[in-house]
């Protein structure tokens, strides 16, 4: 990463970004919600009404690459960390569709069309219904979150993104007593998204998560970062975050939700069975992979050398939302069901 | 014969003062403009795996070179190639050294409990140890002295675990980007080694036909003739057969 002037992005110290009084409030969600997930439902929307219409992305400065996106801080929601500088969240990325290399989706994600963009949702609803993005954009209240994003490859970031629960979508279908599970599937088009014509994984890319932990408060149905909509490299114009798992979770440029009875068969299991289970809850003493995820190196941070000598940071159960969502996996063996 | 003059241009440029110390500059390169792009703050957003990535690649890529010094000095006939060899095998073990060095102090920050654990647990990270420690006596003998002290045979004996180092390296490769479900390169990778032990295997073979067949013609004539003159001539031909052999082995 680079600190020159004319390219770096500067950014505060999260205590810059959080006023004080915001900042106490969360301590009191934090403690409601160590009791169970329903009390960080209502603390949640406690805290929204009591929000104020701050600028967007706790006002970092726009990047002013593309189109705005009004949003309002959720701080209850947000971690204080400093985040990752804007430069690097869009150019070091996982996207497979646009190339296996890190720096491939920025450089080739131009080719894909975000409008107009459909989304179906279907399976077992009531409702079923096909979206039009504009009317996603505007079925919930855009918030704000900084939350942490930790890549299964032992790498993290801190992003600001904008977008509202998943809940509020799912909500709005009606599921049916036999949904069970959730999966969201990505654009399949070889045309606009060539690593497609790569038969790295099985295409279109699918993910997965149990129907409570997608009707958790934390998991963000995702249309923009650090202000703005996403860029396509990113997973324009909708994605997934689910910030308690590994980054391959969040699905991006859904098109498809389909509620399920059974569990579904991810992407990733599919293609490394041994190694990239259903759950993929971040843990750092469970690794069912070939190497250690009990520490994470922070992407970013600048320093001498491009911060090679900057330490690893240990990873935290849950990526450190165990008490927002550790009451959902109560009793079960998180080795097995890795 | 011994003219420099009646060698081909090859042979002579190979023989020229200044190869070796290009040679040198070359396998530095990489480490080089590692060492540049730091400086520069220019290892990219993730710079640990920048370093850990690019050295591991050079170790495996200098790997693949000194294996094959030998079966191009054979296809060519380029008997200059050979004093390249062991530098370039030497220049491995420092990448893979610096790989090494890498790993334990920027993903485990020197905890040796925790590389250890991580070695125990997890056969990825164990081929790459495997490699690394079956390279260290290789490279303590490789010293001209150290390959008088233990004998030209003993030590082409102990440096044959140069191919053993290849597969487990290539493996370790091949592992570590099954991760991403990402095989290609370390297919490549694996083809490229699998011809150069492949070439190997088949001279060795060829060699041992050539020794059977001499013995055997040897044995012919013996059998011919009966005067005890003849069963000596024979004899010493077997001999010289089989020295010869061993010799070829040596290479």
């Amino acid at each position: 990463m680079s600190k020159r002037q004319d390219q770096g992005f500067e950014h505060p110290h999260s205590s810059e970004i959080t006023p004080k009084a915001v900042y106490k409030d969360r301590r009191h969600f934090l403690a409601a919600a160590g009791v169970g997930a329903a009390a960080g439902v209502a603390a949640l929307t406690a805290h929204r009404a009591q929000a104020t219409a701050t600028p967007v992305h706790g006002g970092l400065p726009a990047p002013g690459k593309l189109a705005a996106l009004a949003a309002q801080k959720n701080t209850a929601l947000s971690t204080t960390q400093a985040t990752t500088p804007y430069k690097d969240v869009t150019t070091y990325n996982n996207f497979y569709e646009f190339g296996t290399s890190k720096s491939d989706p920025s450089q080739n994600a131009g080719s894909l069309k975000t409008r107009p963009w459909t989304v179906v949702v279907e399976g077992e609803v009531h409702k079923p219904r096909t979206f039009g993005i504009d009317d996603l954009l505007k079925l919930a209240p855009m918030e704000e979150r900084i939350y942490r994003h930790r890549c299964v490859k032992g790498w993290a970031m801190v992003v600001p993104w904008l977008g509202y629960s998943l809940s509020n979508l799912l909500k709005a279908v009606e599921p049916t007593g036999n949904a069970k599970y959730v999966e969201y599937i990505t654009l399949l088009d070889p045309a606009e998204m060539p690593g497609q014509n790569d038969p790295i994984l099985q295409w279109p890319y699918l993910e997965g998560l149990r129907m409570d932990e997608a009707m958790h408060p934390l998991t963000l149905l995702t249309f923009g970062l650090y202000g703005e909509v996403l860029p396509n490299q990113d997973g324009a114009p909708m994605r997934m975050v689910i910030p308690w798992k590994y980054g391959f979770k969040g699905g991006k440029s859904i098109v498809k939700i389909r509620l399920v009875e059974k569990q579904p068969v991810t992407s990733w299991m599919r293609a490394v069975p041994q190694w990239y289970g259903f759950y993929s809850n971040v843990n750092p003493d469970v690794s069912p992979q070939n190497w250690s995820q009990a520490n994470e190196r922070m992407i970013g941070q600048g320093g001498a050398f491009g911060g090679l000598f900057a330490p690893r940071i240990p990873t935290q159960l849950f990526n450190g939302y165990g008490a927002q969502v550790a009451s959902l996996y109560q009793g079960m063996n998180l080795k097995k069901f890795f | 014969m011994t003219a420099a003059s009646s060698l081909s241009l090859p042979r002579r440029v190979l023989r020229s003062r200044a190869v070796k110390p290009l040679l040198f500059v070359l396998c530095l390169l990489p480490f080089a403009g590692l060492f540049w792009r730091g400086w520069t703050n220019d290892l990219g957003p993730n710079p640990e795996q920048t370093v850990i990535w690019t050295t591991g690649l050079w170790a495996l890529r200098l790997l693949l070179i000194t294996l094959s010094v030998t079966p191009l000095r054979k296809l060519t006939g380029w008997a200059e190639l050979a004093r390249f060899r062991r530098m370039f095998g030497l220049f491995v073990f420092f990448y893979a050294l610096l790989h090494f060095t890498a790993w334990l102090g920027l993903v485990n920050g020197f905890s040796v409990d925790m590389a250890l654990r991580d070695v125990v647990k997890h056969p990825f990270v164990l081929a790459g140890m495997t490699a690394l420690l079956l390279m260290i006596p290789l490279a303590l003998t490789s010293t001209n002295g150290m390959i008088r002290r233990l004998g030209a045979r003993r030590w082409q004996a102990l440096h044959r675990l140069v191919y053993v180092v290849g597969v487990v390296a290539v493996f370790h490769f091949w592992w570590g980007k099954l991760a991403k479900n990402n095989t290609a390169s370390p297919t490549v990778y694996a083809l490229i080694l699998a011809l150069l032990l492949g070439l190997r295997l088949w001279w060795a073979w060829r060699a041992a036909l050539a020794r059977r067949t001499q013995l055997h013609r040897a044995r012919a004539i013996d059998d011919q003739s009966n005067d005890p003159a003849g069963k000596q001539v024979s004899n010493q031909v077997g001999k010289q057969v089989t020295n010869q052999g061993k010799s070829r082995s040596l290479a």
